[in-house]
């Protein structure tokens, strides 16, 4: 495997000290293309939350090689965005260089540029005034696309970017996603649609609140495997036992 | 005639004066923070915080009389502890920043409320839930100033921060350390401008020179920085023709003030282009593309 731009140490995440990633282990190597797939509430998306900073961990660690907030790019499940609030799609997808501007900084000619070159590129030309309540769920999804765009960053997580939009948006989006790949970007997407897997993602991270399966895609899209992972995320008992693994491996 | 009606009462009177001066602060402060609050589908929440500001002027009045260094300082008080912990609950946990504070408002009006009517006249306790712009001394005149100045500066400052923490949390918080800093700073700035308004126009109506004045606006615009400056042009406009009413009409000043608004309000839903009804009685044209 290439050099590693993460590493999970026995990691175990949750909420209420129920663990939702039971004591993870593994490396994402640099210049992956992962799938992170699993049954709803699995912890896929908690497992994204916590590589990104916004969660800390029940136990063990997360290593990011490179902790700096912009060495990734994180992009969460739409939810977390609220299409009400009056900002222009130009706006909200300059923010994408905040690392340059900060709180203050201008865009500048050369902003601008990348700012209309990464519209273009997602299909969203025309549409900069617009106000962000306008778009349709596919259209605001090209957006934080072309946010991510401008972010340039190594690292790049998706969560569930092709949730409710149409197949000609996935296959634009997914494109990009290759495009990252080749450019040597290591990208890590939660994803639901197994087809889109198979023919997109040379590797894949099957989570059942455990690790299931990890490898190429093939191996892991067994039937014994989802079998298995569908078993495990519905196992959930309010009055489960402390868990002490980590101390008798010790 | 119409300019005699419009100034004169200004020109000889110093209380309509100081009330006005008083008004105007005010407006300049709140309306940015309503537009805000309002964004943040924290209209009840502001509302709330306001009438928990009540027990904290309450204690300080019981401490000191109607002292304003003691009742501001109590109403500020209580009110960071009741928005902080509701701030900090939000960002902790999955409820949001608007349930427990319902619960929070009833208690604290209540305890307010007894507090102030077991030591005190019921003039002063008409004097708390109403305010009285008209009875504005310099020092309260001072705070009004420096409040809104205060939150000019730190919305100026901020501003980037503050829109991209309402419009998209998360994002924020993947490329900046300011996330914190910017909802906590707002819900500061909020207490800030309810203890003013409270001054003004009482802790029952504070929050009215933010809410009401923000609602206009987001009925005629769909661009934020439009927006704020409707919302601060309405709040500016609610105030003179509120004094007005209240000095010609002979009514009292802080609720002439919110139904002066409230009427703004009323005429802004009923005409607006944008948000408003008139856009149903439009011809229902459209474009090819």
């Amino acid at each position: 495997m290439t050099k590693p731009v993460l590493a999970f140490d026995n990691l175990t995440l949750g909420y209420d000290h129920h663990p939702v990633v039971h004591h993870l282990h593994g490396e994402v190597g640099q210049g992956t293309l992962l799938a992170l797939i699993g049954p709803n509430g699995a912890g896929k998306s908690t497992l994204l939350k916590s590589i990104a900073g916004e969660l800390p961990p029940l136990e063990g660690h997360i290593l990011r090689r490179d902790p700096a907030p912009d060495g990734f790019a994180y992009l969460p499940q739409q939810a977390a965005l609220d299409p009400a609030f009056p900002i222009s799609v130009a706006d909200l997808v300059a923010m994408g260089l905040w690392r340059h501007l900060g709180l203050f900084g201008g865009l500048g000619r050369s902003g601008r540029r990348r700012l209309e070159a990464v519209l273009a590129e997602v299909g969203l030309t025309g549409f900069e005034r617009r106000p962000i309540g306008t778009l349709s769920g596919g259209q605001l999804q090209r957006a934080r696309f072309a946010r991510l765009l401008l972010q340039d960053a190594p690292l790049i997580l998706l969560d569930e970017p092709y949730a409710a939009v149409d197949a000609q948006t996935v296959d634009d989006m997914a494109q990009l996603v290759l495009r990252w790949h080749q450019e040597g970007r290591t990208v890590i997407a939660v994803l639901h649609d197994l087809e889109h897997v198979r023919s997109h993602y040379p590797e894949a991270l099957l989570l059942a609140r455990e690790a299931i399966a990890r490898g190429p895609v093939g191996d892991v899209l067994s039937p014994a495997n989802l079998l298995r992972a569908r078993r495990l995320a519905e196992a959930f008992d309010e009055h489960a036992p402390v868990c002490h693994r980590h101390a008798e491996a010790a | 005639m119409i300019e005699n009606w419009l100034i004169d009462p200004f020109v000889e009177f110093a209380f309509m004066r100081r009330a006005l001066a008083g008004g105007l602060a005010l407006s300049l402060g709140a309306a940015p923070i309503g537009v805000f609050l309002m964004l943040r589908n924290m209209s009840l929440a502001g509302d709330a915080i306001a009438h928990a500001i009540l027990p904290g002027a309450a204690i300080g009045y019981l401490l000191a009389g109607l002292s304003l260094p003691a009742m501001t300082g109590g109403g500020l008080i209580a009110g960071l502890a009741v928005a902080l912990v509701a701030g900090g609950v939000a960002r902790a946990t999955q409820l949001r920043e608007d349930a427990s504070l319902s619960a929070v408002y009833l208690i604290s009006l209540a305890v307010g409320v007894m507090i102030i009517s077991m030591s005190g006249s019921s003039v002063d306790l008409m004097n708390v839930l109403f305010g009285n712009v008209l009875a504005l001394d310099d020092g309260t005149l001072l705070l009004l100033a420096s409040i809104s100045t205060l939150t000019l500066l730190c919305l100026a400052l901020g501003y980037r921060a503050l829109v991209l923490e309402c419009v998209d949390p998360a994002f924020l918080r993947s490329v900046s350390r300011a996330s914190p800093l910017a909802h906590f700073g707002f819900l500061v700035l909020l207490v800030l401008n309810l203890v003013a308004g409270f001054h003004a126009l009482g802790t029952l109506m504070a929050v009215g020179m933010m809410i009401l004045p923000a609602g206009c606006a987001r009925l005629w615009h769909q661009d934020l920085v439009p927006m704020l400056a409707t919302a601060v042009a309405t709040a500016l406009l609610g105030t003179l023709s509120g004094l007005l009413l209240s000095y010609h009409a002979g009514l009292p000043s802080g609720p002439a003030i919110v139904l002066s608004l409230g009427a703004l309000y009323l005429l802004s839903l009923l005409a607006s282009p944008v948000g408003g009804l008139a856009r149903r009685l439009r011809p229902r044209w459209h474009y090819t593309s």
